[in-house]
């Protein structure tokens, strides 16, 4: 592509991620800052405080409607969620297996000829449903930018350098205590479009398939201590405090191997199972045994 | 056993497609085989826009009716059907499959595939259901069609295209929002559509 076209384009595209749809009432020339972001989130944030102080129960899931985030403000039901007895399907889960992935997939360091930039690190934990019990022999996917903040996604035009070394995509199966480990690069921040310096904290991209497919889950791992925390409206729209702290990973020193890479421990609990177990499924072989 | 807090959701983002798509993840089995159909759709936002960045997953019954409970999704080997495959929209915001028509799990039961529906500025991933058009009887004694009404009821319930093939679309919101599920026994858990509504409405 030409120079000037290549600058034109730029131009009248976007330089870092999608421009984000404007609810109705903002108008679409007024420029938003992060303060008036804030300002949004906080009035969220004090009615639910209100609400449960009012003896209404915690939310544990991320609000489907929450305008902070502009994006979600075309793309969210308006109709309350139908409930519904999971059937036949539902209740069942794909099988995946050491055919769909290979145990090399769990290192994004290794994936190109040479060493990745940035801090190395180990992230693992296990997968477990809500009755504590381990997912076993099932996929896990993540993916996430490199130490600089971008993604190899072509839609990523945040001027950080791309890495030749590191793709930033893993997979793995969890183990028969549900338990799964990758060793990457911790990912940096980035900015984004939803409104003026609007930055995401660093996160991984994390993918999960439990024992039914109704507990299928995508969601995002975050790091302790991010300043850009209260600043985001992603991580906001968890509008719980202790919601919000089980998608952040906890720094294990017992994980970190020595002269090579810092270890975070995040554990999964996947939404209640809604099959009844028998005893040799729930126990697996020890269940067999009196 | 103590039950165990459940880890929130967040939206697939934007940078998804160097990530989750694989090859041959929309077909679970080959085009053109004995027995395959197209299952095609759009997927539309609150203002009728089509979604150029959303990504769905499929899950269903063989078209026996067995559920099935094979590896192989992710590195298809052409023959062994799984049950299981992955799409992601184009810029038309139009995906599509290559299936078998479920069969019916249980004599004279309604045939239907599991759907995830999974999107940029989508908090959380959405479950819903695609139902074969043709069983009337089995399909008005559903428990799923028949808890809803008549409106409602048909966004679950694809279309039959002149070459055997499947349409459906998926509405985000709006008026004839697609119907999406919750299948959490205690009610507490998904019940955040609307959470801050009442509070809001009270200020207002």
């Amino acid at each position: 592509m030409p120079q000037e076209q290549t600058a034109q384009a730029l131009e009248s595209e976007e330089l870092v991620p999608p421009a984000e749809a404007h609810a109705a009432h903002v108008s679409p020339k007024k420029v938003e800052t992060q303060a008036d972001l804030s300002a949004e989130m906080k009035g969220i944030s004090d009615r639910y405080a209100e609400a449960l102080k009012n003896g209404r129960g915690p939310e544990t899931m991320p609000r489907l409607d929450y305008a902070p985030y502009r994006s979600s403000i075309l793309r969210h039901p308006t109709k309350s969620l139908h409930h519904a007895d999971p059937e036949t399907i539902e209740l069942y889960s794909p099988a995946f297996g050491h055919q769909d992935v290979h145990a090399l997939e769990s290192d994004l360091t290794i994936q190109h000829n040479g060493e990745p930039q940035g801090e190395r690190i180990i992230v693992a934990g296990r997968v477990l449903d809500g009755d504590g019990r381990p997912v076993a022999g099932q996929l896990v996917e993540i993916w996430q930018a490199n130490a600089a903040g971008r993604y190899i996604h072509k839609r990523d035009q945040h001027p950080a350098p791309l890495d030749p070394n590191f793709t930033g995509v893993g997979r793995c199966i969890t183990g028969d205590d549900g338990s799964y480990s990758f060793t990457t690069i911790k990912p940096g921040a980035y900015p984004w479009k939803n409104h003026l310096n609007a930055w995401r904290p660093a996160h991984i991209h994390f993918s999960m398939f439990g024992s039914e497919f109704t507990q299928r889950i995508v969601t995002q791992m975050y790091f302790p201590g991010d300043q850009l925390f209260p600043l985001d409206p992603i991580y906001q729209s968890i509008v719980d405090q202790d919601a919000r702290d089980r998608l952040v990973a906890e720094y294990d020193h017992e994980l970190t191997s020595p002269e090579w890479a810092l270890g975070y421990k995040w554990d999964i609990i996947l939404t209640g199972s809604n099959r009844t177990w028998t005893e040799n499924e729930a126990y697996g072989d020890a269940g067999d045994e009196e | 056993m103590t039950k165990l807090t459940p880890t929130p959701g967040q939206t697939v983002g934007p940078f998804y497609g160097y990530a989750l798509p694989f090859k041959k993840d929309n077909e679970l089995l080959a085009p053109g085989s004995p027995g395959s159909i197209r299952l095609q759709g759009t997927v539309y936002d609150g203002s009728g826009s089509t979604i150029p960045d959303a990504i769905l997953e499929i899950w269903q019954p063989d078209s026996d009716g067995n559920i099935v409970q094979r590896t192989g999704s992710l590195v298809r080997d052409g023959y062994t059907f799984t049950g299981w495959g992955r799409g992601s929209v184009g810029n038309s915001g139009v995906y599509t499959f290559t299936t078998v028509n479920p069969g019916p799990t249980a004599p004279g039961a309604a045939a239907f595939i599991s759907v995830a529906v999974f999107a940029r500025g989508l908090m959380n991933r959405l479950f819903t259901r695609v139902y074969l058009p043709e069983n009337e009887e089995a399909l008005a004694n559903d428990p799923l069609l028949s808890s809803l009404e008549p409106e409602r009821r048909k966004t679950l319930i694809a279309r039959r295209d002149p070459d055997g093939g499947l349409t459906w679309d998926i509405r985000l919101q709006g008026g004839d929002e697609t119907v999406f599920l919750d299948f959490q026994q205690d009610g507490s858990l998904e019940t955040s559509v609307n959470a801050d509504h009442s509070a809001r409405d009270n200020k207002a």
